[in-house]
Formats: structure tokens, C-alpha cells, sequence
């Protein structure tokens, strides 16, 4: 089990025929997703990858029953893209590209809340479910199948999270990037929801970082619902106010977001708070233990 | 992307929203002239920098030469102007080392009844921008929100409708805004919130906003700032960019592609991803270490730009060691560890350097290092890496 994609996820790619959407298109192949064709408008009838490209969203799912895609359009036609994979019906839509503008996802945000649609990201590296379907750009060797389901605001971070429950064997169900930018799809409470519900979890960690209530929020909702051990660890302890971090969303302003308040908010939770990167494993076996486990 | 009070003016009145007159001036003649042209009367003089707090602030070279002054002719303007440009200006926002004058505005002066604060944030939690009033204008709205958050108001807004009007009179009726100021109101909130969408803005704050003898409401003060991901499609905007008021390493690494903060430490860090950077710098601290900056090369950076990475961080004459941790996913281990060699070769390295790698093409990276003749100190895990690279300064 798992949640979000498995080995019966078929997998559309937008953006297919342009170069990181193909060569990430062949890394997904090869980890043995089930990619069923691609979508790029005025390419239809090509043929990348083996598979079938699309002009159309819509064609796509008529032709293939594509149920996810995953979107490598540049930013200023993101937008369009999940809207398009919204009105096509897809199930679970994957958004890769970095730089949004903010007031785009402001109008996408209503329309993917009111649909029966998931939106991960934008700016994110994606959805992996270990050995079975991997939608993204994460490097899929470092993924064992396991027990602990990771969710993060990162990518090269969740990359390590992973890395180190894999050297622990713990191994992992789903990770999702949830995206680094200031409204996501998708949010830590939204991933709670579904790793609750999902048998094989037997763990959650949570990686959060500055910018935003985000982590509050999600620690408010595990005190009240959930009941599996969780980890948590919080990027940018030492990042100046006013700076914005890399990722659009990591930002300290008006003395608000910083990663003090997010920890002590985790902590008074019961969540096990990593206080290093380099420790986000051991966390999770500490949580995993103080319930008992 | 910051802009000064006068572009954040410019903008307003093109778009509606009340201002006073006013004129930039690079020169004291200038500043003299600009107050002649607004009437001769009671005028403002207010240094241009890219920082608030300007009224309190003073400069390094006069303690009595605050940031903002009132005028009430040419000759005085002129001496303001002189005390200001050219020199350093320090507030509360732009720490010790101040900022300097390049630009000053004259503005006309008003009567001012009631001095509110108006900003414009996106609000995050709630995916809407939110608009914020307070009765406390000219205070700084976090000290408010600390103190007294009952005196801060707030309406939500869809970008696609706008602040509508009841928003409006609800927020008027809060802040004890009456009679003709009401419509006054309206125009300038509808108009202001209409500038925000447009424009793309991350933020917009008037403060204070004024509520005149007369009844009218009039921006005192601006400040703008924009979704830097939305520029592409406001180029008037982009030509508003003052780069002599950003961090020259920062201006060089985001032209390379990079994303860099300069930080007060002395331990450079090179890291691929914002999270794994951030986290980065969170155990050199932990270690008993400073990071001397935050570093991002990437997901898809090629050997030129890392090459280009090394060298901003060792230009800080501050930095006496290195760390670089990279996990590769697009990154691949052996573009770091080539670019590694190419800037030992062509930068050359006087400081300790700690690498740890690990991720796709690891062993090869590895491989690539140890066959050069780079001087490293390798590292098996992020903990061991940040134990070595603050033992190096011991």
C-alpha cells in the first residue's frame, strides 16, 4: 500500500518533448513507472520515448486512461497546464516547475480545492512510491520500501531524509515534495490525512522550513487526529528575517515563519523534533519507539 | 524586487491612488529647485533607500541629519539634500552598516488630521492576498501586531474581483473613517488592492496612510515590493531596479544562476537545494560554527557555474573554510567534483575545504577527486562533514 501513485498509476508527462521533461520522463520510465504518453500542445501525433505525444490533455486521457501527469512546462504556462489537467480530469497532477508567480496559484488554489483533483506542488521534485511509481525528478536508487512515509517542502533535503531511514531500514511507503514555493497544492495536512489512513505507514516524518504557518498548522492537526508515531525537522534555524532562502516560500517576514516557532509548535504536538539534518532517521525511530513501536 | 518611495509614487498616481507632488533630485540644486516647483511652501525631504524606518534614522556622518526632514524653503532643501546625499543612512532596518544616499525626495507637505497604517501581504494560510488597516499609521505594524492585534483590521480579496466596496465600509466603519472620507476611502483601498494584483506585488504598504484636514486619504509613504517570479511579464517594473542597493555577490550569483546570501560567518558553504543549503548552515551552527553565506547551486547547474559558486564564496574575505555538500539527484556527483578541480586550478583555494558527497555518481565524484592533486578533507555524512569543517578553524 501506499498513497497517491502505485504500480497501476498511468503517468502522462506535459511538457514531454522539451529537454528536462523528456529526460526526466526516462528516468521515470526506467524505475518502471507506467508513463503512457506525453502532452505538448502543436506536437501531437510525435512520438518521444516510445510513447505517444498529445496536443491535448483531454485526448491523452481518452487515448491512454491516463490518471497523473507530471508538468515541465516553463512557469509562465504552469498555470494553464494544471488547469488543463484539471479539466481533463487527472486524478493526481504533479507540478515540477519552479517560478510561479504567486498570484497565478492564487486563482489556481480555488479551482484545484473545488475539483476531485490533487495538486502537488509547484517547485517541487515530486511523488515517489518506492519500487512501484516514481513522478518526479528524486533519484530513485536511494528509495527503499519500508514503513515510514516522508513528506518535505525540499527536495535535496527529502533526498537526504530518505537516504538516512534507507541506511536505517527503515525504508520509505510515499514521499512527496510538497514544493518550496508560498501556496502548494497540497498541504502537510492534507499528506496526514492520507498517511493516517494508509496501512503500510507505520511512521511519518515531516520536513518543514521557514516561511509560513504551514508546519503550525499540520502540528495542531497531529495533536488532534493522528495517531502514528511522527518526525519532524525544520530547515533554516539560522536564516536571516527579510531573506528569502532559495525556495520562494522561505522567507522570514514581520518576525513571523522562523524555525523557532515552528519546533516549539512541533514539539508541544509530541512530535520528535530532529534538532540536526544529519539526524532526521534517528528522529523517526525515536517517535517510532515512544509509541511503542 | 524592492523599488524606492518615488517608483512606488509613480506607480500609485499612474494607477489612482492618491499621492502628493513630489520631485527626485540627485543633486542639493536639484532638491532646491524641486521645492520651488512644488509651490514654496512646507515640503519633505526623504532619502531614498531601499529600508524603512528613515525618520528615526541618522546618518553615519551627522547624528543630527535624520533621513526625512521638513523644508520650508529652497535653502533649507538644499542643505538637507547635501546632508544626505552621498552619505550613509542608518536605521533600524538597514543594520550598522547603513545604506547610502544616492536619491532624495522632495515632496509637498498636507494637513494631517489622522495619521492610519494600510498594507497589502498575501496571506499564505488563507491563499488570498489580505489587506490590513490599523489606526496605529506611522508605527511599525509588527510592534502593533506584538502589542495591540486588536487594532489591526483585515479583509480578504480575490485577485479575479478585487476589494469590493462593503469591504470597504467595514473597514472605514473599524478605523472610525466618516462622511465624504468614506468614498474617499473607497477609491483609494479599490484602487490600491486593484495595483496589487496587477502588478504582481509580494507587497505594498502605506504608512502612514493620511486622512487629511480635509478629509481626503493621501499615501504619506510607500513601500513596494514584487513576486520576482512574476517580472517576466512587468517590464516597466524591472526598469525600476536599483542594483546599487543590492549585495554585489548576490547581484553576480543570481546572474550566474546561483542563489546566494551573503551571512556574517566565516564558513563558506556550497550546497545543491534551499532546503539541504539551509540545513547546511543549521549544523555548522550547531557545530559551534558561522556560516558565512547560503548557496544554492541547483538541480541542473553545469561546471562553470559551480566553478563561478567557488568563486564568490572565496571573494568573501571573511570566509576561512570551505564546505560543500552536495546530494546528487540531478545533480550529478561528477559535475561537482570536475568543477572542483577546474576552480582549485583556476581560482586556487587558501582555505580548508570539506567535501562531503554523496548521490548520483558518487563513486566516480570520488574518483575524479582523489586521481587530482586538490587538497581535500573528505567526509563520510552531513554530521561528519560539519564536525570537520569547524575543527579545520580550531
Amino acid at each position: 500500500m501506499s498513497i497517491l501513485v502505485n504500480k497501476d498509476t498511468r503517468l502522462i508527462c506535459q511538457g514531454i518533448t522539451g529537454k528536462a521533461g523528456e529526460f526526466h520522463s526516462k528516468n521515470c520510465l526506467e524505475y518502471g513507472t507506467n508513463l503512457v504518453g506525453g502532452v505538448t500542445p502543436g506536437k501531437g501525433g510525435e512520438v518521444v520515448l516510445g510513447k505517444p505525444v498529445f496536443d491535448t490533455v483531454a485526448e491523452a486521457v481518452e487515448q491512454t486512461g491516463a490518471d497523473a501527469t507530471m508538468i515541465f512546462v516553463p512557469a509562465p504556462f504552469t498555470a494553464d497546464a494544471i488547469l488543463e489537467a484539471i479539466d481533463a480530469g487527472i486524478k493526481t497532477i504533479v507540478a515540477i516547475t519552479e517560478g510561479v508567480p504567486v498570484l497565478d496559484m492564487v486563482r489556481v488554489y480555488e479551482i484545484v480545492r473545488r475539483s476531485d483533483s490533487v495538486l502537488i506542488g509547484p517547485n517541487c521534485p515530486g511523488v515517489i512510491t518506492s519500487n512501484e511509481c516514481k513522478i518526479g525528478i528524486m533519484p530513485g536508487y536511494i528509495h527503499k520500501a519500508g514503513k515510514v512515509g516522508v513528506m518535505s517542502r525540499s527536495g535535496t533535503l527529502t533526498y537526504e531524509a530518505v537516504w538516512q531511514t534507507s541506511s536505517m531500514g527503515l525504508g520509505q511507503t510515499t514521499c512527496v515534495g510538497l514544493g518550496g514555493d508560498p501556496i502548494v497544492g497540497t498541504s502537510f495536512i492534507d499528506l496526514f490525512k492520507l498517511y493516517e489512513a494508509d496501512p503500510a505507514t507505520e511512521a511519518i516524518l515531516m520536513i518543514g522550513e521557514i516561511g509560513g504557518t504551514a508546519e503550525e498548522e499540520a502540528a495542531a492537526f497531529v495533536k488532534e487526529h493522528v495517531t502514528k508515531p511522527v518526525a519532524a525537522f525544520i530547515a533554516g534555524r539560522t536564516a536571516p528575517p527579510g531573506k528569502r532562502m532559495g525556495h520562494a516560500g522561505a522567507i522570514i517576514s514581520g518576525g513571523k515563519g522562523t524555525a523557532a516557532e515552528k519546533v516549539a509548535a512541533l514539539e508541544d504536538a509530541g512530535i520528535a523534533v530532529a534538532q540536526s539534518p544529519g539526524d532526521m532517521g534517528e528522529a523517526v525511530a525515536r517517535a517510532i519507539k515512544s509509541k511503542g513501536g | 524586487m524592492k523599488i524606492h518611495e518615488y517608483q512606488a509614487k509613480q506607480v500609485l498616481r499612474s494607477a489612482g491612488v492618491a499621492v502628493l507632488d513630489g520631485h527626485v533630485a540627485t543633486t542639493p540644486d536639484e532638491a532646491a529647485k524641486a521645492y520651488e516647483t512644488l509651490g514654496g511652501k512646507i515640503a519633505v525631504v526623504k532619502a531614498q533607500i531601499h529600508a524603512g524606518g528613515r525618520g528615526k534614522g541618522t546618518t553615519k556622518e551627522n547624528p543630527a541629519q535624520h533621513g526625512v526632514q521638513l523644508v520650508k524653503s529652497a535653502d533649507e532643501a538644499r542643505k538637507v539634500a547635501e546632508g544626505l546625499l552621498g552619505k550613509t543612512l542608518v536605521t533600524i532596518q538597514t543594520g550598522p552598516e547603513g545604506k547610502t544616499v544616492n536619491k532624495v525626495f522632495v515632496e509637498a507637505g498636507c494637513n494631517i488630521a489622522r495619521e492610519l497604517y494600510l498594507g497589502i501581504v498575501l496571506d499564505r494560510a488563507a491563499a488570498m492576498p489580505v489587506l490590513m488597516v490599523s489606526t496605529e499609521g506611522g508605527v511599525e505594524i509588527e510592534k502593533v501586531a506584538e502589542e495591540t492585534p486588536e487594532r489591526i483590521f483585515k479583509e480578504h480579496f480575490d485577485p479575479h474581483f478585487g476589494l469590493q466596496s462593503y469591504q470597504v465600509r467595514k473597514l472605514c466603519a473599524k478605523l472610525g473613517i466618516k462622511g465624504k472620507s468614506v468614498r474617499s476611502a473607497d477609491k483609494f483601498m479599490r484602487a490600491l488592492c486593484d495595483v496589487y494584483v496587477k502588478y504582481d506585488c509580494s507587497m505594498a504598504e502605506i504608512n502612514p496612510l493620511v486622512v487629511t484636514a480635509e478629509g481626503e486619504l493621501v499615501a504619506l509613504d510607500a513601500k513596494m515590493s514584487f513576486d520576482s517570479n512574476a517580472l517576466f511579464r512587468h517590464k516597466d517594473i524591472v526598469e525600476f531596479r536599483d542594483l546599487t542597493e543590492e549585495e554585489p555577490l548576490e547581484v553576480r550569483a543570481a546572474e550566474a544562476g546561483l542563489s546566494y546570501i551573503k551571512l556574517e560567518g566565516n564558513i563558506g558553504c556550497l550546497v545543491n537545494g534551499a532546503g539541504l543549503a539551509m540545513s547546511t548552515m543549521d549544523i555548522i551552527k550547531l557545530n559551534g560554527g558561522q556560516p558565512a553565506n547560503f548557496l544554492d547551486v541547483g538541480g541542473g547547474a553545469n561546471a562553470a557555474q559551480v566553478t563561478e559558486a567557488f568563486r564568490i564564496i572565496l571573494s568573501d574575505p571573511h570566509v576561512k573554510a570551505v564546505l560543500v555538500n552536495i546530494f546528487g539527484g540531478i545533480m550529478r556527483c561528477t559535475t561537482i567534483a570536475e568543477a572542483l578541480v577546474q576552480a582549485y586550478k583556476t581560482v586556487g583555494f587558501n582555505v580548508p575545504l570539506v567535501v562531503r558527497l554523496e548521490g548520483t555518481e558518487v563513486e566516480e565524484g570520488k574518483k575524479i577527486i582523489a586521481e587530482s592533486d586538490v587538497d581535500i578533507i573528505t567526509a563520510d555524512d552531513i554530521n561528519d562533514a560539519a564536525r570537520k569543517v569547524v575543527a579545520t578553524l580550531a
